[in-house]
């Protein structure tokens, strides 16, 4: 009987980069066929719907960009993070934690040119994003305390902090629900393009992923981030700062995503509500995934999950398709690309050949 | 030239007979028919310096290497062994350096380990059996202790009772000593001489001389994957096994002439560390380096020069003492400031010491990434020119984008010696720098560091390689057992007396 | 007094999913997988064991049928970080996101998205002395005199527990005794699975006798901090849960208390997740892992 093994590879395969993609999708499809079925559609429908679609007009084109925007920022985040080998699986917190100091930001700036008012907001929600990285951070850094719980931990009591304060001095006094005031007139992200909901918050994301490109791949800073992720030893043996690196990583991931609760807030809530964010910080672990941890990768990630986000509302209206079918195609393209991300370094050979030395 | 040959009397069943073994790894032959007769109730010893072949020979009969050729035989019975199964089911039980326990269990648990029958452990039972076997064979041990909180001498007593308990007739123990402090040493000679006095077989394999002669019968000296003789152990001494060890003082390599060496520029007094397990590993070990000078630190491995080298890298901590250079303590340092005392390193494990996902011209410049900057920018066309430059100038045989983990081990090194050579170091502390290089580029590496030396940097040589040490050093160290246990003059040295002092004969 | 006697009825009611949730990925962790998934999987449990319990009009079914699922999630984990050998932080997530989102679209599907769900007859509050304290569901009973004892045996006393042991602590070890990695690994996940999936199922199945969405809120994670701040240790696994089980009771009670409602509940039922938080930061220095954990192994 030949049994098989997993052999380590010298190098990435030629195929596999542009295979890849494809690879996905299709195993996607056929694993996720079954869920369309039993709601009675046809998987070939679904798909088209889905991933063909949206594409077709100018208003869900839009409407993908609109749900890329939040995508961006946490995909970014979280690649930030996860190439230095940071594993910040909080970005759904520290995503909040801007949108709330967004959205207190937002009533107390209404005297202010707008340019400044965005400013102001936007700063001070990448600090509450920081900050909220903080904590975690330095556990990490100081004491060796493992990140994935403290960072995962946090985000609960992130939702805690928002529905605390949307039900209690938040709580909007004009309508009496859990949502907080509007934000002043100056502190919205104007919108880009008439009868569309894309905001400018695109734009930033959009900038932001491009500078999160440049110092990640140009600049020294970057360069060594990268090198901690890769290869802790050989980078401290070279002389660079592990421990600064990773801190430094961290509070940059929890900033970014900070900006994300930024963006919804001011571009599109224009004030806080506990649906602020449905999972985009898990998401965007998702997004970087899919994007291989590079920020070009993070892009074409955000674009096709806000992509699926699109089609599976339009699904669920045409089709009756649960809507949530979004959410398992997104799962399973992630399960997906990373078990085919194993190939990159390993192949399947037949046991018995080679020696052991 | 006739061996001696002390080998057992013919006609009886001996405990292992091995003959013509033949085992290769590439270019490398490192058992070249190599005859082993264990007799029956005998310690015998397997002694030879690094990469003589000993552990070759051990993983053979253990079947974690498979031989090309040649016969095994144990207490008369022809056997097939091509894994640690087929080798336990014939009865050869191995200990090895690198233990294979189960931390947080109890010794009778990983006595137990995967020889249990049924869905329960019977904990009383798995105890009782260790305490027979114990008991038996004279091994003492707890069997309700936690592995994690045993020393590392009684771990390795665990370890002996795992291979008892599956009814062994031979032992093997490679290099157990390595890991003991002298009064573990003692009880585990007084151990394995009880165990011998039971009508086990011991196979004691080591490059300490005092140690053979104080416990075994025969000893079996293997030289360059050949067998150099085998002798009976009350018919030697150690300098005869010297001898056999490291052979006659043959035509030395012709040494570059030595320059004269100027001031210090490394001075080291009394430095203390731990190594593994966080035993001590250097003990006050104190010396100068002058400008201009080679010296080399030789010892067998595991005495205690890895963690030299890591802690004059700023790598790892001292517990102890100082290691001056110029103004800069070095004892308790990052790398990165060593690298600005003017500390040049070349790693012991070099392929973990370089990032294999970046191209070659990035882990050229990854120690000093801010001096190639445009603004704020990485200038990637002075990162290629610098790359190219190197390159060049060192004959990596490699493109600057090309991923440094395709590179052959040879260029990795050359990767790693342009980075620090090109910042003309004032010392250079280099470990292992020819393991596993082919000829051209162990020609190179060794003519870079002699230039080095000739142009004025003081070379700090850590090498397990005698013919390296013999060839290039103005001046050798011996470090035995993380002591300094002489020093002797490059030219004046011969292999002989190298070889006492490191295994263990204090210099004469 | 009757505070008192209430607050200990509702730690027990409360630990009780975070007791199997605990145990379960004590099992994954000492095989030395970290399982993300049991977020996803104790929610899963929580729905599909629901739905088959309202479909079949058995609780017997239902918890069946969270087991099922249950094991079904382990396997997954177990051939994606030991087969595959994937980065296991990332195919955790990716399957709580997948339970979650097959959870919730099969919920769309078959309950059309209501608000709330139908209720049905769930378990009984078991009273066997009349106490009030120990007035408590079945699966109460079963996860403290059963579930919690019987998975310290297992893992102390019994070969495959030793196995297990072993496999994550020094799998080069293991392998060189004989043991199948793989296969333990397997074992354990899919045990450590099944336990998740009922923790889950006892908010529908007993607790609230219906569903809704974000039903578990969290307490996945929770039990990853508490196998951590247990030392992978059942006993203090359990220890940990009946702590946050604890403050959660105290702070739902206080609330109601003079003086204690003005401060926001939101903050109170934040304590307990902060409380954890505190516990690793102060008890999770210098932690011994276990020594395989999160590597994949492969025989070099």
């Amino acid at each position: 009987m030949t049994r098989l093994r997993w052999e380590r590879r010298a190098a990435p395969p030629a195929w596999l980069t542009p295979a890849l993609p494809v690879l996905a999708v299709a195993a996607t499809f056929a694993l996720t066929a079954v869920f369309v079925v039993l709601s009675g559609a046809g998987p070939l429908a679904a798909f088209n719907e889905l991933f063909v679609q949206p594409l077709t007009t100018r208003f869900t084109v839009l409407e993908i960009l609109v749900s890329a925007t939040p995508l961006l920022l946490t995909g970014t985040a979280v690649a930030v993070a996860f190439r230095t080998g940071y594993w910040n699986i909080g970005a759904e917190g520290q995503l909040l934690a801007g949108a709330i100091a967004a959205a207190g930001t937002g009533t107390l700036v209404g005297g202010l040119p707008r340019p400044v008012a965005l400013l102001a907001m936007g700063a001070a929600g990448a600090a509450a994003g920081l900050g909220w990285a903080l904590l975690p951070a330095l556990l990490r850094v100081r004491f060796d305390i493992d990140e994935v719980v403290t960072t995962l931990l946090l985000n609960p009591v992130a939702l805690l902090l928002v529905t605390g304060l949307l039900n209690g001095p938040w709580r909007d006094p004009a309508t009496g629900f859990p949502e907080s005031e509007r934000i002043a007139a100056s502190a919205e992200l104007p919108p880009l393009l008439a009868r569309s909901r894309l905001h400018l918050g695109f734009v930033v994301a959009v900038a932001l992923v491009a500078v999160a490109w440049f110092v990640t791949t140009r600049t020294p800073a970057g360069v060594r981030l990268r090198a901690v992720g890769l290869s802790p030893h050989a980078a401290r043996f070279a002389g660079i700062d592990v421990r600064r690196h990773l801190l430094g990583a961290a509070l940059v991931s929890g900033a970014i995503a900070g900006l994300a609760g930024v963006s919804e807030v001011a571009g599109i809530q224009y004030r806080l509500t506990e649906g602020v964010s449905p999972g985009y910080g898990y998401t965007g672990i998702v997004v970087a995934t899919l994007g291989a941890l590079s920020l070009p990768g993070v892009a074409f990630g955000a674009l096709l999950l806000g992509l699926v986000n699109v089609g599976a509302g339009t699904a669920g209206r045409r089709l009756g398709v649960p809507s949530q079918l979004g959410q398992v195609v997104q799962a399973t393209l992630l399960i997906v690309v990373v078990a085919l991300l194993v190939l990159r370094r390993y192949r399947i050979v037949r046991a018995g050949k080679g020696a052991r030395p | 030239m006739t061996r001696p040959r002390a080998d057992p009397p013919a006609g009886t069943a001996h405990a292992i007979e091995a003959r013509g073994i033949v085992k290769r790894y590439g270019d490398l032959l490192a058992n070249d028919h190599v005859d082993l007769t264990v007799a029956r109730g005998d310690i015998h010893a397997l002694l030879g310096e690094n990469g003589a072949g000993k552990t070759t020979l051990m993983r053979v009969l253990y079947g974690l290497a498979v031989a090309d050729a040649g016969t095994v035989a144990v207490d008369g019975r022809r056997v097939e062994i091509r894994s640690p199964r087929d080798a336990i089911a014939a009865g050869i039980g191995m200990v090895t350096q690198h233990f294979s326990l189960v931390g947080p269990m109890s010794v009778a648990e990983n006595v137990v380990l995967g020889h249990t029958d049924g869905f329960r452990v019977d904990l009383a039972a798995a105890r009782r059996r260790v305490t027979e076997v114990s008991e038996r064979f004279g091994v003492p041990a707890d069997p309700a202790a936690i592995v994690a909180d045993l020393s590392v001498g009684q771990r390795q007593r665990v370890e002996i009772l795992k291979a008892l308990s599956r009814d062994c007739r031979v032992l093997v123990l490679d290099e157990p000593t390595a890991v003991l402090v002298p009064q573990e040493v003692d009880a585990l000679f007084a151990t394995l001489d009880r165990l011998r006095s039971g009508g086990m077989s011991v196979v004691f394999i080591s490059h300490k001389l005092r140690e053979v002669m104080a416990l075994t019968d025969r000893v079996t000296v293997l030289r360059g994957g050949r067998v150099a003789g085998t002798v009976a152990t009350a018919a030697t001494d150690e300098d005869a096994l010297a001898e056999m060890m490291v052979g006659r003082a043959a035509l030395r390599p012709a040494r570059p002439a030595g320059g004269r060496a100027g001031a210090p520029v490394l001075i080291v007094r009394g430095l203390s560390a731990a190594g593994r397990h966080g035993l001590p590993a250097l003990r006050e070990v104190s010396f100068e380096l002058r400008a201009g000078e080679i010296v080399a630190v030789a010892g067998v491995s595991g005495n205690g020069q890895t963690e030299l080298g890591e802690v004059l890298s700023g790598m790892r901590r001292a517990t102890a003492g100082s290691a001056r250079a110029g103004d800069t303590e070095l004892a308790d340092t990052p790398p990165d400031v060593v690298m600005r005392a003017g500390v040049g390193r070349i790693p012991e494990d070099r392929d973990a010491s370089v990032v294999g996902e970046f191209s070659v011209a990035y882990n050229l410049v990854l120690e000093q990434l801010n001096d190639f900057r445009r603004g704020t920018v990485l200038d990637e066309r002075r990162i290629r020119a610098r790359a190219q430059e190197l390159i060049e100038r060192f004959s990596i045989k490699a493109g600057p984008d090309d991923r440094v983990a395709t590179l052959s081990g040879g260029n990795v090194q050359k990767v790693l010696l342009a980075r620090v050579l090109a910042r003309d170091p004032q010392v250079l502390v280099v470990a292992q720098p020819t393991r596993g290089l082919d000829v051209g580029a162990t020609q190179y590496v060794r003519s870079q560091l002699v230039a080095q030396r000739d142009r004025g940097a003081g070379v700090l040589l850590i090498s397990e390689d005698l013919d390296e040490i013999l060839a290039l050093a103005d001046r050798i160290l011996v470090l035995y057992e993380g002591r300094v246990a002489g020093e002797v003059d490059g030219a004046a040295a011969d292999r002989q007396r190298l070889g006492l002092m490191m295994a263990g004969r204090a210099a004469a | 007094m009757t505070f008192l006697i209430d607050l200990v009825a509702a730690t027990l009611r409360n630990a009780t999913p975070l007791v199997y949730g605990t145990v379960g990925e004590t099992y994954a962790e000492r095989a030395g997988v970290l399982n993300l998934g049991i977020e996803g999987t104790m929610y899963a449990g929580a729905f599909f064991g629901f739905a088959a319990a309202h479909a079949s009009g058995s609780l017997t079914v239902g918890l069946l049928t969270a087991v099922a699922v249950g094991l079904a999630a382990g396997a997954l984990m177990a051939f994606l970080s030991v087969t595959v050998g994937t980065n296991q932080h990332v195919a955790g997530i990716g399957i709580t996101l997948l339970l979650v989102g097959v959870s919730e679209f099969s919920n769309r599907l078959v309950f059309g998205g209501a608000g709330t769900l139908p209720k049905i007859e769930s378990y009984a509050l078991l009273s066997p002395f009349g106490l009030r304290a120990l007035s408590q569901y079945a699966l109460t009973y079963v996860a403290f005199l059963a579930v919690a004892p019987l998975g310290w045996w297992v893992l102390a006393r019994t070969s495959l527990g030793l196995n297990i042991r072993a496999v994550g602590e020094n799998p080069e070890a293991a392998d060189a005794a004989g043991i199948d990695v793989a296969r333990t690994r397997y074992l354990a996940l899919m045990i450590g699975g099944a336990l998740m999936a009922i923790g889950g199922a006892f908010f529908t199945l007993a607790a609230l006798g219906s569903f809704t969405l974000g039903i578990i809120a969290g307490r996945g994670w929770v039990c990853i901090a508490l196998v951590i701040f247990g030392r992978w240790r059942i006993g203090r696994g359990v220890l940990g849960a009946l702590l946050f089980a604890a403050v959660y009771a105290l702070q739902l009670r206080l609330r109601i208390l003079p003086g204690w409602d003005a401060v926001p509940f939101e903050l109170l039922l934040a304590l307990p997740y902060l409380v954890v938080i505190a516990a690793l930061a102060l008890s999770g220095r210098n932690v011994d892992y276990p020594g395989a954990y999160l590597k994949p192994y492969r025989r070099a």
